[in-house]
């Protein structure tokens, strides 16, 4: 096992810039997620880090050395590819076994942990036949066999779990879970998928057009989101966020924008005056109770999500999704009161967390 | 891409690379310096002096070498035509789906397959002013009608030129398929449904598709049948009276039969850039789309 | 769906027409091979030969066909072998160097293939006798190499970039160097295009005649076509032992035609367009 660290990583192709000025770190049996959607930089830094392809700038360090010059076959890391790559000329056996084998390890010793392998995914009954004659379910587990078997001080996932069907991916993603801390390895792991990234990684890295907006928790980065795009990519539905200026009242400072106003806590006195961007989470506004209220608005429609319902309601110019519970009925048209918490509320300046 | 992958790239390409500097492009730069020489094999005593373009005033005035050029293409393009005709009509045939296709195209592949000399030599046999087969066909017992079809100038390059015909159609035929191959079904059944009929069918959905193929292979082909030489040397010798003398075999002779290896290259150049040309305007009408449809 | 007849009847008399005008030819001409002396030159011309062997017996005891065929099998071996090779490294880089690079480098590999063969064959054969390869095989292999490679090495490039890079990078994590990475890997998956390549360039270099005829002048060494070629009887022009030898040279490559001519076609149309 192995810590990774990444240090000012930038990636160009022509005028495109992949990747700018990635630092982060991995610890030593820490599962990382890579977050962030189509084309934010994610697969060019997995293939940095396993030598595939070469950074502009910056370092990859594995157990605190420099690995730059090294040719893949020598970072000892494994990879999960997103279309399974498994060699169609070989056996499923074959397939695991060929890092070993091209390591030069005793063909018993290959059997051996080939075995152990298959049995540890379940997949011991395939073992003689062809990439081609598996299920996408089998391939996977195939090709996460081939990682396996190696014990490779890093795990490096390129969206494994993207070609799977929904019910199949929760299985998968429950065993990696299972997976990892059975083995205790240190996993990269890339996703465009946010509830992916939020169950498995012990660290979640935000990304998008090639730099880390957020590295921390999943609940560090649902509860307290770095910057606009991190709130509004995690999080389904997404958090609702109204555009505003900060006023004086009195003593208090609040929000206000054409449709509405509240309170807001804790924010430095040099906002009066500046606009900025209030966000709520659906599950954090309450519906008017007791009197307790602090804005009106329309509804328009109500999704069921089964376990829950969501109700969409107008708000002027501004739409607002607010969590009900699944007995909830309400009707279009209707005016509903709701209670945003100020406690609850996420304000950002230029973007940016306050 | 790593680093050192792009030079392990080019290092692959050397020994290809090489074996091509040495066997064609340093002989073809040899062969433009030799004919600025005259040079004489079997004779080193005389020295190879530089010349300057005397061959090439020579050239000029060979009126052998005039004859061989009008020859070849002449050869080149009744071949060519014909080839194409027949590639397109068989490409048709074997397009068709009916059962026994792979036959038949094995079938009209064997021309193409065997050596050009066996082929000369079978119809060094079926042309026999004595015994030959199409004699027999065209004037059967009546031997005192029986034509010398090699020895006599005007039949002697009819002779070659069906004997490229036959082996080669296949070629075309191939090559035409392939473009055959690529127009969608849906094509058809829309025309049918219009109501076009066989003729109109071809003319309307067919043929200007498969134009580009019949590029290629009128292309491929023009080149090819410039550089004939296995069917003249074998059939006629380039006779009778010069009747076949094919440019490459011209210049085979002067070179070595006669050893002029510095007028011999002289035609050898000539004939190089008649091909070139050919070339350059076969890879600007087709190489880019090629090259785009292919890496 | 409903053929007309007529277009049934064109379709048959089409097909009859086409194996007619390929084979008839031949087999005429082969026939000659079992037949006695005298009915190889007969009018009417005997159709049916009399399955005599002599002229085989000749054609090996007299010609020597079979020393002609060692070397023909040697040369074209010979030739596959090493093309083959380098073909594929060619083609293996130039599928995976950028576009600029690759264009550049297939069309100067495609100019190689399209010049006249009288073009190099002077200077070819003066730098064979220098080096004292004349009526030596690798003579005539290395110019074959450098005929054959171009139309190898298109083959296989094109070949080699239908392969998704995905296998490469997992052969490349999995402990392979680029080498062995297409050794192992890329190769195996490949063998249909190798195999094509690999006929393409064995009966191109089995029937070729220009430049066997010039560089090998020694019988002992010469290959098929030129002892076809070059048959000389005594007094007439010996049928019967050519159409044997001709029979002796073209049953492999019909075999190989029977049976790899999907290959054939593949790798034919490959030269022209991707099909």
């Amino acid at each position: 096992m192995a810590s990774l660290s990444l240090d000012g990583l930038s990636r160009r192709f022509g005028n495109v810039t992949a990747l700018s000025d990635v630092t982060l770190r991995v610890d030593d049996g820490e599962f990382c997620v890579l977050l962030g959607p189509s084309g934010c930089g994610k697969s060019t830094l997995l293939q940095i880090v396993a030598g595939l392809d070469r950074q502009d700038k910056g370092s990859v360090l594995l157990d605190g050395k420099v690995v730059d010059e090294l040719p893949p076959r020598e970072r000892d890391v494994a990879m999960v590819f997103q279309s399974y790559a498994l060699y169609p000329h070989m056996t499923v056996s074959q397939n695991l076994g060929f890092g070993l084998r091209m390591r030069g390890i005793a063909e018993e010793q290959i059997q051996h942990k080939v075995q152990e392998t298959a049995r540890l995914l379940g997949i011991e009954h395939l073992l003689a036949r062809k990439p081609r004659q598996l299920s996408g379910g089998q391939r996977q587990r195939v090709a996460m066999g081939r990682a396996l078997v190696r014990r490779p001080r890093l795990f490096l996932l390129d969206e494994p779990l993207s070609n799977l069907d929904a019910q199949l991916r929760i299985n998968v993603r429950l065993e990696l879970k299972r997976l990892h801390t059975q083995i205790n390895t240190t996993i990269l792991y890339v996703t465009h998928d946010q509830v992916e990234a939020m169950t498995l990684g012990d660290k979640v890295v935000v990304m998008r057009e090639g730099r880390v907006r957020q590295i921390g928790t999943p609940e560090m980065i649902y509860d307290q989101p770095a910057d606009t795009f991190v709130a509004t990519f995690v999080g389904s539905p997404m958090m609702n966020l109204f555009e505003g200026k900060v006023i004086r009242e009195g003593k208090y400072l609040r929000f206000r924008c054409n449709d509405f106003s509240v309170d807001v806590r804790n924010l430095p006195k040099d906002l009066v005056g500046k606009t900025v961007e209030i966000g709520a989470r659906p599950e954090d506004i309450e519906f008017g109770r007791n009197g307790k209220s602090n804005l009106r608005a329309r509804v328009e429609m109500l999704s069921n999500a089964g376990a829950e319902k969501y109700v969409h309601a107008r708000l002027g110019e501004n739409t607002i999704t607010v969590k009900a519970s699944k007995d909830a009925t309400y009707n279009a048209g209707e005016m509903t009161s709701l209670f945003i918490d100020p406690d609850k509320l996420h304000v950002f300046y230029e973007g940016k967390r306050i | 891409m790593i680093p050192g992958d792009r030079k392990l790239y080019l290092a692959l390409l050397v020994p290809t690379l090489l074996v091509l500097l040495v066997f064609v492009v340093a002989p073809i730069t040899q062969s433009i310096i030799f004919s600025f020489h005259r040079i004489i094999i079997g004779l080193p005593q005389l020295k190879s002096p530089f010349i300057g373009l005397e061959n090439y005033q020579e050239l000029l005035h060979d009126s052998v070498a005039r004859h061989s050029f009008w020859v070849t293409l002449l050869f080149v393009s009744t071949t060519t035509f014909f080839e194409l005709l027949l590639g397109l009509l068989l490409a048709l045939l074997i397009h068709h789906r009916f059962p026994g296709r792979g036959s038949l195209r094995a079938c009209v592949l064997i021309p193409w397959a065997i050596p050009t000399v066996v082929s000369a030599q079978m119809w060094r046999f079926l042309f026999n002013d004595a015994y030959g087969m199409i004699n027999y066909a065209i004037f059967g017992h009546g031997v005192a009608h029986y034509i010398p079809w090699l020895a006599k100038p005007g039949t002697a390059l009819f002779a070659i030129i069906l004997a490229d015909i036959w082996k080669t159609s296949s070629f075309a035929a191939l090559l035409i398929l392939a473009g055959l191959q690529i127009i969608p079904e849906e094509l058809y059944q829309a025309a049918k449904v219009d109501g076009a009929n066989v003729w109109r069918r071809f003319w309307h959905v067919t043929w200007p598709l498969i134009r580009p193929a019949v590029l290629v292979a009128l292309l491929f082909r023009t080149i090819d049948a410039f550089r004939v030489f296995d069917l003249a040397f074998v059939m006629t010798q380039g006779g009778p009276a010069d009747a076949t003398n094919v440019l490459q075999l011209y210049g085979y002779k002067k070179m070595f039969v006669e050893g002029w290896m510095g007028y011999g290259s002289t035609i050898s150049v000539s004939v190089f850039v008649i091909v070139l040309v050919l070339a350059v305007v076969y890879v600007r009408m087709v190489g880019r789309r090629l090259l785009e449809a292919s890496l | 769906m409903k053929k007309g007849s007529l277009e049934n009847g064109a379709l048959v008399v089409g097909v009859l027409m086409a194996i007619v005008f390929s084979l008839v030819p031949f087999l005429l001409f082969v026939s000659s091979a079992f037949k006695t002396q005298t009915e190889v030159t007969a009018i009417p011309p005997q159709l049916w030969p009399s399955f005599d062997v002599d002229f085989f017996r000749s054609a090996i005891v007299r010609y020597d066909i079979l020393g002609y065929l060692v070397n023909s099998i040697v040369v074209a071996g010979a030739t596959t072998a090493v093309t083959i090779l380098l073909g594929t490294l060619a083609g293996y880089a130039l599928a995976r160097l950028p576009r600029p690079w690759a264009h550049f480098s297939l069309m100067l590999i495609l100019a190689c293939a399209m010049f006249p063969q009288i073009a190099i064959v002077g200077p070819v054969w003066r730098l064979l006798r220098w080096l004292g390869w004349l009526n030596t095989y690798q003579g005539l292999v290395l110019p074959y190499v450098a005929l054959t490679l171009p139309l190898t090495v298109w083959i296989l490039a094109l070949f080699f970039r239908e392969l998704p890079e995905e296998l490469e990078a997992a052969a490349l994590v999995d402990g392979c160097s680029r080498i062995e990475a297409l050794v192992k890997v890329i190769v195996p998956l490949s063998a249909p295009g190798l195999f094509t390549a690999a006929i393409l360039t064995f009966i191109y270099a089995w029937n070729e005649f220009f430049l066997a005829l010039l560089i090998v002048t020694d019988p002992a060494r010469q290959t098929m076509p030129v002892g076809i070629a070059l048959f000389q009887g005594e007094h007439t022009v010996p049928w019967g032992e050519i159409a044997a030898a001709s029979l002796i040279t073209t049953a492999p490559l019909v075999v190989m035609v029977l049976l790899f001519q999907q290959r054939i076609v593949t790798g034919l149309s490959a030269g022209a367009i991707k099909g």
